[in-house]
C-alpha cells in the first residue's frame, strides 16, 4: 500500500501546490483528477522522487521512502510513464525495455510488451527514440515500458496526452486489460472521462488539496453528470452566461 | 601473435586472428604479414614507408584489413597507403591503428590514406583508432585520408576514436565528380586531458554529386575537442554536414562550420549542437532503476552507437 501523510509542496513567493494532502492508495486502479494547476502532476512526480515535498512523508508497504533516491524508489517497485516522454539519441525501444526489464529481453518478449500497447515489436524494436518517432507513438512506448516492469505501483500521468482520436480507443482497451490483469497499484493521471471510467476509485484534487474521493460511480455522477446538468439550464436560458 | 598484438588486432580491426582475403599487418614500422588475392594485389612502396593496394576492376565481396599496432613507447611510425580501386568494384576496407605504450615517451602514428575510385566504384571504409598505456607515454594519431571519387563512385567511411587517444589531429579531404557520393560517419569520445581535432574538407565539383559528414562526440573530463568542416558546392550538388556532440564537466567544444557555395544549384546545409545529457534524460532512466552515472554511461553509450 502506498500512503501519503500530509504532502505539502511550495514553491517561490510562497506559491502552494500541494496544501496538507494524505491518502491512502491500496492495489486496484485509482485515477486522480482534476483541473489544469490542481497539483496532480506535482503528486505523481512526489511519489516517483522527481520532486522532493517541502513536507510530509511517503510510505510504501510500511517503509518510509521519503527521503529515498529515484533510482531506490524504482527498486523499490515504482514506475513512472511520463506526460510527455523523453526521446533519447542512439538509444532503441529494446534498450529502454531492457532497463526496464532489468534484464536482456528476447524478441518475443519485447513482442508481447509492445503488443499491448498496440505497436508490432518487428517494426519498433530497434527504433532508436528519436524525432522519427511521433509523439503518439512515443506515448504508447513510454506506456509499454511501465507496462515491462511489471512493478507494484506503476503510475501514468496523461496517457492521453498526445494520442490522437483514432489511437484513443486502443488506448482505452490497454487500461481495461492492466485492470483485468492487475495485481497491483496503478495511478492513473487523467482528465478524460473513459479513461476515469476503467478506475475503481477515483481522486478529485483542486488548489492543492484533495476536495473528493469515492468509488468511481459515485465520484463521477457527482462531478461530471451535475457540471453538466447544471450548465444545460444556463445555456438554455437564452444562451447568457 | 602475442597477446597485445592479438588485443589490439581485435580492438582495431574486430579480428581474432589472421584475416581471410589480402591482408597487411604492420607492427612498429614493418610489416609483420601480408597476402594478396587474385584481385586484389598489395605491393610495398620503394620510395617511402607504405603500400600500395591495387583492386582490379569488377571485383566484388572482397575485403582488406590493413590493421597497424604500435606495441615500442617512443616510435613514430609514418606510413603511407594508397588504394587504387578499379571501375566497378565494391570492397570493404578495414584499417585502424592501436598503440600500446608500455614506457613513458610519446608513441605517434601518422597514416596518410589515399583512396582512388575508378567509376561506379563502391567502398566501405572502416577505421578505428585505440590506445592504451601502462605508463605515463602518450598516444597521437594525426591520420590523413584523402578521397578522390570518379563518376559514379560510392564511398562510406566509418570512423571511430573512442579510447586512449592523447592527442589527434584528424584530416579527411574529398572531391567528388558527377554522380559520386561521399558519407562519413564520425564517433568520437575524448576524456581526462585528450584533445582531438577533426576537419573535413569536401569538394563536390561533379553534377549531381553528394557528401553528407556527421560527426557525433562526447567530451568529458578537461578534454577539448575541436569540429571544421568546409564543404564546396562548386555545380549541381548536395551537401550535408553535421555535428552533434555532448558535453561533459569542464571540456571543451568547438565547431567550425563552414559551407561555399559557387553554383546556384548548389543545395548545402549544416547542423551543430553542442549540449550536455539532458536532465529529462538522466532522471527517464533513474525511474527504470539505474542509477545516475549508469544512466550517463547508458546515454553515452547509445550516442556514440
Amino acid at each position: 500500500m502506498l500512503e501519503l501523510k500530509n504532502i505539502s509542496y511550495e514553491v517561490e513567493d510562497n506559491l502552494e501546490i500541494l496544501n496538507n494532502v494524505s491518502l491512502k492508495i491500496d492495489k486496484g486502479f485509482t485515477a486522480i483528477t482534476g483541473p489544469n494547476g490542481s497539483g496532480k502532476s506535482t503528486l505523481a512526480k512526489i511519489i516517483a522522487g522527481i520532486v522532493k515535498p517541502t513536507s510530509g512523508s511517503i510510505i510504501l508497504d510500511g517503509e518510509d521512502i521519503t527521503n529515498l533516491s529515484i533510482t531506490e524508489r524504482a527498486n523499490k517497485g515504482i514506475s513512472f510513464a511520463f506526460q510527455q516522454p523523453v526521446r533519447f539519441k542512439g538509444l532503441t525501444v529494446k534498450d529502454l525495455i531492457t532497463f526496464a526489464a532489468g534484464k536482456d529481453t528476447s524478441v518475443s518478449e519485447a513482442c508481447n510488451i509492445l503488443s499491448e500497447v498496440g505497436l508490432c515489436a518487428r517494426d519498433y524494436i530497434d527504433r532508436e527514440i528519436n524525432a522519427s518517432l511521433s509523439g503518439g507513438e512515443l506515448k504508447r512506448i513510454e506506456i509499454a515500458i511501465a507496462i515491462a516492469r511489471g512493478t507494484k505501483v506503476s503510475i501514468f500521468d496523461e496517457p492521453e496526452a498526445g494520442i490522437d482520436i483514432w489511437s484513443f480507443g486502443s488506448l482505452i482497451e490497454v487500461f481495461e486489460s492492466m485492470h483485468r490483469k492487475i495485481d497491483g497499484t496503478i495511478i492513473v493521471i487523467s482528465h478524460q472521462e473513459k479513461l476515469l471510467k476503467t478506475a475503481d476509485r477515483i481522486i478529485v484534487l483542486a488548489d492543492g488539496k484533495v476536495s473528493d474521493d469515492g468509488p468511481k460511480d459515485i465520484i463521477f455522477d457527482k462531478w461530471f453528470c451535475d457540471n453538466s446538468s447544471q450548465r444545460c439550464p444556463k445555456l438554455d436560458d437564452g444562451g447568457k452566461l | 601473435m602475442d597477446e597485445v598484438t592479438k588485443k589490439i588486432l581485435k580492438e582495431v580491426a574486430d579480428l581474432h586472428e589472421i584475416p581471410t582475403g589480402a591482408y597487411n599487418i604492420r607492427k612498429d614500422g614493418k610489416s609483420i604479414g601480408r597476402a594478396s588475392s587474385a584481385n586484389i594485389n598489395i605491393v610495398p612502396k620503394e620510395d617511402k614507408s607504405g603500400i600500395d593496394i591495387f583492386i582490379a576492376p569488377g571485383t566484388k565481396n572482397e575485403s582488406v584489413h590493413i590493421p597497424v599496432i604500435i606495441s615500442e613507447t617512443g616510435l613514430k611510425d609514418v606510413v603511407y597507403n594508397d588504394f587504387y580501386v578499379g571501375e566497378g568494384a565494391d570492397v570493404l576496407i578495414v584499417a585502424g591503428c592501436g598503440i600500446h605504450n608500455c614506457g613513458d615517451q610519446e608513441s605517434s602514428h601518422v597514416g596518410i590514406h589515399s583512396f582512388h575510385l575508378d567509376k561506379n566504384a563502391r567502398v566501405k571504409y572502416v577505421e578505428k583508432h585505440y590506445g592504451e598505456a601502462d605508463g605515463r607515454g602518450t598516444n597521437v594519431m594525426d591520420p590523413t585520408t584523402n578521397f578522390d571519387l570518379k563518376e559514379g563512385a560510392y564511398l562510406e567511411m566509418e570512423t571511430t576514436q573512442i579510447k586512449g587517444i592523447d592527442s589527434t589531429n584528424r584530416i579527411t579531404n574529398g572531391t567528388l565528380s558527377d554522380d559520386a557520393t561521399l558519407i562519413i560517419h564520425e564517433k568520437l569520445l575524448t576524456h581526462e586531458e585528450q584533445y582531438a581535432r577533426t576537419e573535413f574538407n569536401v569538394d563536390l565539383n561533379g553534377k549531381n554529386s553528394s557528401a553528407n559528414v556527421a560527426s557525433r562526440s562526447v567530451a568529458k573530463g578537461k578534454s577539448k575537442q575541436e569540429f571544421v568542416s568546409c564543404i564546396n558546392g562548386n555545380s549541381q550538388c548536395n551537401g550535408h554536414s553535421e555535428c552533434d556532440a555532448i558535453i561533459m564537466d569542464e571540456a571543451v567544444v568547438t565547431a567550425v562550420p563552414k559551407l561555399i557555395a559557387s553554383n546556384v544549384d548548389a543545395s548545402l546545409i549544416h547542423e551543430a549542437a553542442i549540449g550536455k545529457i539532458a536532465g529529462e534524460q538522466i532522471i527517464k532512466l533513474m525511474t527504470l532503476g539505474l542509477t545516475e552515472q549508469e544512466a550517463e554511461e547508458q546515454i553515452v553509450n547509445g550516442f556514440l552507437k
